[in-house]
């Protein structure tokens, strides 16, 4: 399958070429849509020291169609829907935004550096992105509340 | 006069159920009542003397009934209301003024028996009418006259920004067109077919192909990349010709070397990772290169998947490159050319600011209406299709008349909110006064923590906890500042609140009635058949039934749109007209309904009285509508948000 040719790549090259401050695996062995990523909270962010458990899944149309991405650990961050399906829709990850040369390391990529510096103006938590603008630091203690709380 | 589709009615019901589909949560509800339950109960010692109670019982005696319990009790005065008597037909003009019983004489002289059906009734006949529409078509682009650049109507697929251009007095030329005959709450509309439409990017492309003296095909590809304005087409056309054709993927270098598919060694796909010899591919000009079967899938998932068709991007990584027709042709499979042909003429359609379709699901009309985006503010332009569907050519959502569009969005989003709902619910329990997340007290203390920000505050007073020293059991700090704000923001949420759930109650009262009116509507056959056998009227006898049905469905629908108007009108000296207008039609609307529920054994004794009131109510409807549109085309009507900020 052409999907899977470029699918295993992908994951070759990340073994071979590991991202900083990332773990990434198969969810199950024999699953190649389903991935399983750790990713450290950025230095200097509010998210430092915590360890956020990511779901990746490849739909089947893929790389025609965007990966979905959801946060497994809990995280107060403008940009992750605060509720059970953790969920972020940014940037490339949009179908109408991505296009098919688009790697998962790339996605990888966006999501660290959304967590460094999130994105207030395209939030899907309005509430959060509020205070982020607003009153940075009780944000930012939340956001710490919630690292020491749920990510740990 | 046949059955109006029972479609849209689905439509505008189904959408509207959402927002009485929201009650408060039940369990918010028990929290609610145990609280007040356990409040009164175990802690006598909070007497009126400490002022706390005040405030709590106020809340108790005007909020805890929930919204859904304050409805039924709604319906119930509105029911046990007196009927008004039979001769209601002059009833509701006692108060009004000299000029309105002119509009009435006004009105009664020029009722047309179906207004909505304007354009049906009276297709456009003199050449004059046909112009003042297809004329507002020249103009379709003129929207975009800021726009200079090519670059500009290429890739781009952002709308246009209406708002930014000056007043232009399209509107105004529509104006001065009105026929005396035309109501203001009427607008000019045009019915298309998918053949007229086809038939109109045919004559522009005919038309434009003699001008540029390029081939049709070649005319069609650059009327589509300049979004069907002809006229920017053609000026920047002459200003430079092999940039826009560059930039349409018709330059010179697509004429001399066209996209063709290539087999190149040692090329490696981006998308599938295969590199095996003899892989065919293909790269347009911006040199982005991928295999046949990716370009293919990528155009299918394009195409069938995403609806797009005209100005689909290249799929090289943040390439805005329009795929252009001859890839398109070199790729695109035959079981998918009929789709995408579909979507070629959607797009005409989408583009053109003066043309709509209809929304009405699987119709496949489109409307032609010369109101603009801007003029929105001032006019709610009803169209009429074919399918018999009435929506607003604005927003194309089902038919809100009166209400300007952008109080319909403002509404249906402050309905929809779960925070009004939630917003409700601090009424009646508490909000935390530092984040304003919803508490419900549990247990004696007054010493709550806020679950969410941790704030720690005094249930009687609303105070800061901390400011209370130790004085646990007996709230004493009333005056304290933090405490007095933070009451007095839940006294104002409280209010607003109050008066949401006055228009509310009302608008969605309307709402339900009109769909029980629905399935009366439906049952009016059975009834008609009935009535036919008990009373030996012929058919057409009995057709006051179904008036009197078609009449109660409009004015509901207008009443309750007039409600969420009246939650957004700020009071003037106005307001009282829109007021009385309101609740005469109210009246009217009351009273057939009540006739209409009578048993068939009294209906045949009460034709005559019924046709009167269906003529009256269509009168009164037509009066809430006309006086409401032309205040509102008037800039008359002032609102307490503003209609030009987009929701
Ligand atoms: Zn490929
Ligand atoms: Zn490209
Ligand atoms: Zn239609
Ligand atoms: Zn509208
Ligand atoms: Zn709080
Ligand atoms: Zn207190």
């Amino acid at each position: 399958m052409a999907a899977n040719k470029r699918i295993m790549k992908e994951l070759a090259e990340i073994n071979n070429n590991p991202l900083q401050g990332c773990t990434i695996k198969l969810a199950k062995e024999d699953d190649l849509n389903n991935w399983d990523v750790t990713m450290d909270g950025p230095p200097e962010s509010p998210y430092a020291g915590g360890k956020f458990n990511i779901q990746i899944v490849l739909p089947k149309e893929y790389p025609f169609k965007p990966p979905v991405l959801t946060f497994k650990t809990k995280i107060y961050h403008p940009n992750v829907t605060n509720d059970d399906k953790g969920a972020m829709c940014l940037g490339m990850l949009r179908a109408d935004e991505w296009k098919p040369p688009n790697k998962i390391v790339d996605v990888l990529k966006l999501v660290r550096a959304v967590l460094a510096a999130p994105q207030p103006d395209d939030a899907v938590e309005a509430g959060i992105a509020n205070e982020f603008k607003t009153d940075r630091k009780a944000f930012d203690k939340t956001a710490q509340d919630w690292v020491k709380k749920y990510a740990k | 006069m046949a059955l109006t589709d029972p479609g849209r009615y689905i439509t505008s019901g189904g959408q509207l159920s959402n927002c009485l589909a929201r009650p408060p949560r039940s369990h918010f509800l028990s929290l609610i009542h145990r609280h007040t339950f356990s409040r009164c109960t175990t802690q006598p010692e909070f007497n009126r003397a400490t002022g706390c109670f005040v405030i709590d019982e106020a809340a108790a005696s005007t909020s805890t009934t929930p919204p859904l319990t304050r409805k039924r009790k709604l319906d119930t005065t509105t029911t046990s209301a007196p009927p008004t008597s039979a001769t209601a037909g002059a009833e509701p003009v006692r108060k009004a003024s000299k000029t309105k019983q002119k509009q009435v004489e006004q009105v009664e002289a020029a009722l047309p028996a179906t207004p909505q059906t304007l354009v049906s009734d009276k297709p456009m006949d003199s050449d004059d009418e046909v112009n003042s529409v297809i004329s507002s078509d020249e103009f379709g682009g003129d929207a975009d006259s800021s726009v200079g650049d090519v670059e500009d109507f290429g890739a781009d697929d952002s709308d246009v920004d209406f708002d930014d251009l000056p007043e232009h007095d399209n509107f105004e030329t529509q104006e001065k067109d009105l026929k005396p005959r035309k109501k203001a709450f009427e607008v000019d509309h045009k019915v298309y077919s998918p053949e007229d439409i086809q038939r109109q990017q045919d004559d522009q492309v005919a038309e434009v192909s003699t001008l540029l003296e390029q081939p049709h095909e070649d005319t069609a590809i650059l009327l589509r990349y300049a979004r069907w304005n002809k006229e920017k087409l053609i000026e920047q056309y002459m200003d430079g010709q092999e940039e826009v054709l560059d930039k349409a993927g018709l330059g010179q270098d697509v004429q001399k070397s066209p996209p063709r598919i290539e087999t190149i060694d040692g090329f490696m796909c981006d998308i599938c990772c295969e590199d095996g010899p003899g892989l065919q591919s293909l790269a347009m000009k911006c040199g982005h290169r991928f295999c046949v079967d990716c370009y293919r899938q990528y155009l299918d998932q394009k195409i069938r998947g995403e609806g797009e068709a005209a100005r689909i991007k290249c799929p090289g990584d943040g390439c805005n490159r329009v795929v252009d027709a001859k890839s398109l042709d070199l790729l695109v499979r035959t079981d998918l050319t009929d789709r995408y042909h579909q979507l070629l003429m959607r797009t005409y359609v989408d583009d053109k600011e003066n043309l709509k379709w209809c929304p009405s699901p699987n119709c496949v009309y489109a409307i032609e209406c010369g109101v603009k985006k801007r003029d929105l503010t001032r006019i709610v332009p009803t169209v009429q299709c074919d399918c018999k569907h009435s929506f607003c050519f604005g927003c194309t959502l089902a038919d809100h008349q009166p209400c300007p569009c952008a109080l319909v969005k403002l509404w249906l989003k402050k309905c929809a909110d779960d925070s009004e709902t939630a917003n409700w619910i601090s009424a009646n329990t508490k909000e935390c006064p530092k984040c304003h997340s919803t508490i419900e007290k549990n247990g004696g203390c007054n010493h709550m923590t806020c679950r969410k920000c941790r704030n720690e505050f005094c249930w009687m007073c609303m105070g800061v906890w901390s400011e209370h020293g130790t004085s646990w059991y007996n709230c004493n700090r009333f005056e304290e500042r933090s405490g007095i704000d933070a009451r007095d923001t839940q006294a104002r949420s409280r209010q607003s609140l109050e008066r949401y759930l006055h228009y509310y109650n009302r608008y969605a009262n309307h709402e339900q009635s009109a769909r029980l009116d629905k399935d009366i509507f439906h049952k009016t056959e059975k009834k008609m058949t009935l009535l036919q056998s008990a009373s030996n009227m012929s058919w057409i006898e009995v057709q006051f039934l179904e008036e009197a049905s078609q009449a109660l469905q409009r004015c509901r629908q207008i009443l309750k749109w007039t409600y969420a108007f009246a939650y957004y009108l700020a009071r003037n000296n106005e307001t009282e007209i829109f007021e009385d207008n309101q609740k005469n039609l109210e009246l009217a609307v009351e009273d057939l309904s009540e006739m209409f529920e009578k048993p068939t054994d009294q209906l045949s004794g009460l034709k005559v009285e019924m046709m009167d009131k269906t003529t009256f109510c269509n009168r009164r409807r037509i009066i809430v509508l006309d006086d409401t549109a032309k205040r509102l085309k008037d800039g008359v009507w002032e609102f307490n948000v503003d209609l030009n900020k987009p929701v």
